[in-house]
């Protein structure tokens, strides 16, 4: 992999003389300290880092901890203090203000903005433009680049809206599409999907993805949630007071926490504890009734392509579970009979678990099961649905499969929805 | 109490001497300049037959604030008109638009300037406040020094008067241009003077245009005073409606004055919204 961008020893102090509060930084002295005795704020002390070419780098923290300050850094809209930040072998800290101006053109996919920072004058068009404007590319030119990418980020037909007119995440897609209109390579994210609510949040970070796949930028997103960072990170530096906690994947980062803050960040991700048996149940397809026939019966089974089925009454209160397997040894047992009579002992009881019990019990009671499906009851017995194998494992590898309709469901989610397969 | 007295008088006395005395030359050709303009802008509006100028402003209200303003203008227009205080109307109009020409040249460069350097601004604020606050007949005299009597010291009177809302509006609506904005376009590369022209003015046009707005209605406020210092005008009539005692001429004069008043307003009340939603 190729080095994109190198930072070394990277430092940003606010205040009135900067160089005075990096030397106390230096003999040792606390962000805390320094913000009391000499009155300066420390932004990012004493950072280093790579980022590859094409990778998504995550920086990620909490409000204060020196993210934003650290992107803003990486091109110069923040001066650094001390250190160095080399870009494709050029340290950018040196770079006077014209030079500088040119090479954020050629190196830089501008800025994607949390508030998304789009000219409320100027059309979808003409704000996807912008970037191409700034660098006098002829009109022609930069409105078929635009036009090109409008479409990429899904919006054409809006491309004469103007901004006021588009939902958050559309207005989010024009900040995307101008940063990808410019001819250039590193794209900085700075929290670009924390002001959309959950669901296009999600739907945008699959998108972004997806046009990473195509465009192959470096991307540095800057984000303070952290499915959020395991979800786009190839890497992610997880920051705290200005400083570098932890860079790694985010499967080095779960299971080999670098510190006590990283990991108390990680224990977050215990989905376990958080997920009931509620929210990745699955809808019953189909169930018996208490005088349906054994022939009948096993139609179900079969029409439903299941191992078994949930007989309950009309009221969905749970009588017992029929396995398939048993059911057919049983009509052929009796197969020379014009009316086979349902036989009592068919009927199996199901262990059945609470709507509200956390993951974690229902994994333990999962795995102490002997046949069938979990079943998912209400207070009054009433069955609410099935949990399947398939379930479990998803909601504990990715978050939300179960909760939203994704767009594009993972392979392992799409595994799960085959119900009979896993109803064993 | 004291012992001696500041002698803020003399100073100040003997500075508009001096520059009277020295800078006389700089006054009259500036002097010349302003009578120049407004003066053509006058002869021009008149040289057109009533009818036509009205048919022109009501077509510029139409495009700008919509037909009720137009249908205003025309009736308003054509009863000044009738009651025989044309002339002076457009004498009037003239003044104001030439301190508004005025104005903008000074005061959108000193807005942007102070929005752009926080020294600037901390210079130029209580200036400001200076000229807003020190009554307006004070600074007629050194007008009348500077410029001798009639139209000249009425538009820079007018001028000196409207000036500090526009400087204040651009000021603050630049400032008020969100920093992302800002950004964003410091991270495409953009020059100061391409951040300036097509990020920072066009997002603050609509405060710009309230500026530019407050500060003709200023000027219109100052059309009586100038009259004193025989800017002529409409002004001219309410002063001797006054001077006379009589209420009905006083009246006339006054409504004229209130009908310019809500066409400009409304018209470029209009333009800065225009902008904002086209």
């Amino acid at each position: 992999m190729k080095e994109k961008i190198v930072v070394k020893n990277l430092s940003k102090i606010f205040g009135r003389q900067p160089s005075k509060a990096l030397d106390a930084l230096a003999k040792g002295k606390s962000k805390t300290e320094i913000l009391k005795e000499l009155k300066h704020v420390v932004g990012v002390q004493d950072v280093s880092f790579t980022v590859y070419e094409r990778e998504i780098f995550v920086l990620m923290g909490l409000s204060g901890s020196g993210k934003s300050t650290l992107e803003r850094l990486l091109n110069r809209l923040h001066e650094p203090t001390g250190g160095e930040i080399i870009i494709d072998g050029t340290d950018i800290t040196k770079l006077n203000h014209k030079e500088l101006r040119e090479f954020r053109q050629k190196n830089f996919c501008g800025m994607v903005f949390q508030n998304f920072a789009i000219l409320p004058h100027r059309t979808v068009l003409e704000n996807v433009e912008f970037g191409l404007e700034l660098q006098g590319i002829d009109k022609e030119t930069r409105r078929e680049r635009a036009m090109k990418m409008i479409k990429q980020v899904g919006l054409d037909g809006n491309e004469n809206s103007l901004p006021a007119e588009l939902s958050g995440g559309m207005q989010q897609r024009v900040g995307l599409a101008r940063g990808l209109a410019v001819d250039a390579n590193i794209m900085l994210m700075d929290e670009a999907f924390s002001a959309l609510d959950p669901l296009i949040r999600r739907q945008m970070q699959d998108e972004l993805l997806e046009l990473q796949n195509k465009m192959q930028k470096t991307i540095v997103f800057v984000t303070h949630d952290l499915d959020e960072a395991f979800r786009l990170g190839d890497r992610i530096a997880i920051m705290k007071d200005g400083r570098i906690e932890q860079i790694g994947t985010a499967e080095e980062i779960i299971s080999k926490p670098a510190s006590d803050y990283v990991r108390a960040f990680v224990e977050d991700m215990n989905r376990a504890a958080v997920l009931t048996a509620g929210s990745i149940m699955e809808p019953v397809r189909e169930r018996a009734f208490p005088g349906d026939g054994p022939r009948t019966i096993l139609r179900k089974i079969r029409k439903n392509n299941l191992t078994g089925i949930i007989m309950t009454d009309t009221r969905r209160e749970l009588k017992g579970y029929v396995r398939a397997q048993e059911l057919v040894d049983y009509l052929n047992k009796h197969k020379d009979q014009e009316k086979v009579p349902f036989d009592e002992k068919l009927l199996h009881e199901p262990t059945t678990v609470d709507k509200d019990m956390p993951l974690n019990e229902v994994i333990n009671i999962y795995n102490d099961n002997e046949f069938g499906p979990l079943v998912v009851i209400d207070q009054d017995k009433r069955v609410e649905g099935v949990i399947v194998k398939g379930a479990i494992i998803s909601a504990l590898s990715d978050d939300d499969e179960q909760l939203t309709e994704s767009p594009l469901p993972e392979p392992d989610a799409a595994e799960s929805q085959d119900q009979p397969e896993e109803q064993k | 109490m004291f012992p001696f007295r500041i002698p803020i008088k003399d100073w100040i006395s003997a500075a508009v001497d001096y520059l009277v005395s020295e800078f006389g030359v700089v006054f009259d050709g500036f002097s010349n300049f302003v009578y120049f303009i407004v003066n053509n802008l006058k002869d021009g509006m008149l040289f057109l037959h009533p009818l036509i100028l009205i048919a022109i402003i009501a077509f510029l209200a139409w495009r700008l604030a919509g037909w009720q303003i137009a249908l205003f203008s025309i009736i308003g227009l054509l009863l000044t008109e009738n009651i025989g205080l044309w002339v002076p109307f457009v004498e009037t109009l003239a003044l104001v638009l030439t301190a508004e020409i005025l104005v903008m040249v000074v005061g959108l460069p000193l807005g942007i300037y102070s929005a752009r350097s926080d020294k600037a601004n901390a210079i130029i604020r209580p200036i400001l406040d200076f000229m807003q606050t020190m009554p307006a007949f004070v600074y007629l005299i050194p007008a009348v020094m500077f410029f001798g009597l009639g139209l000249v010291p009425g538009v820079v009177a007018t001028f000196v008067f409207a000036l500090p809302p526009l400087i204040r509006l651009t000021n603050l609506g630049i400032r008020q241009v969100p920093k992302e904005l800002v950004e964003a376009a410091d991270a495409f590369g953009a020059t100061n003077m391409q951040k300036l022209l097509k990020v920072q003015i066009p997002v603050a046009k609509p405060t710009i245009m309230a500026g530019v707005n407050q500060s003709i209605m200023l000027g219109l406020s100052m059309v009586v005073i100038a009259a004193m210092i025989g800017a002529g005008g409409v002004g001219t009539n309410v002063l001797r409606g006054i001077q006379r005692l009589q209420v009905g001429e006083g009246f006339e004069a006054g409504l004229a004055v209130v009908i310019l008043a809500i066409i400009l307003d409304r018209m470029t009340a209009g333009f800065g919204q225009r902008k904002k939603t086209a």
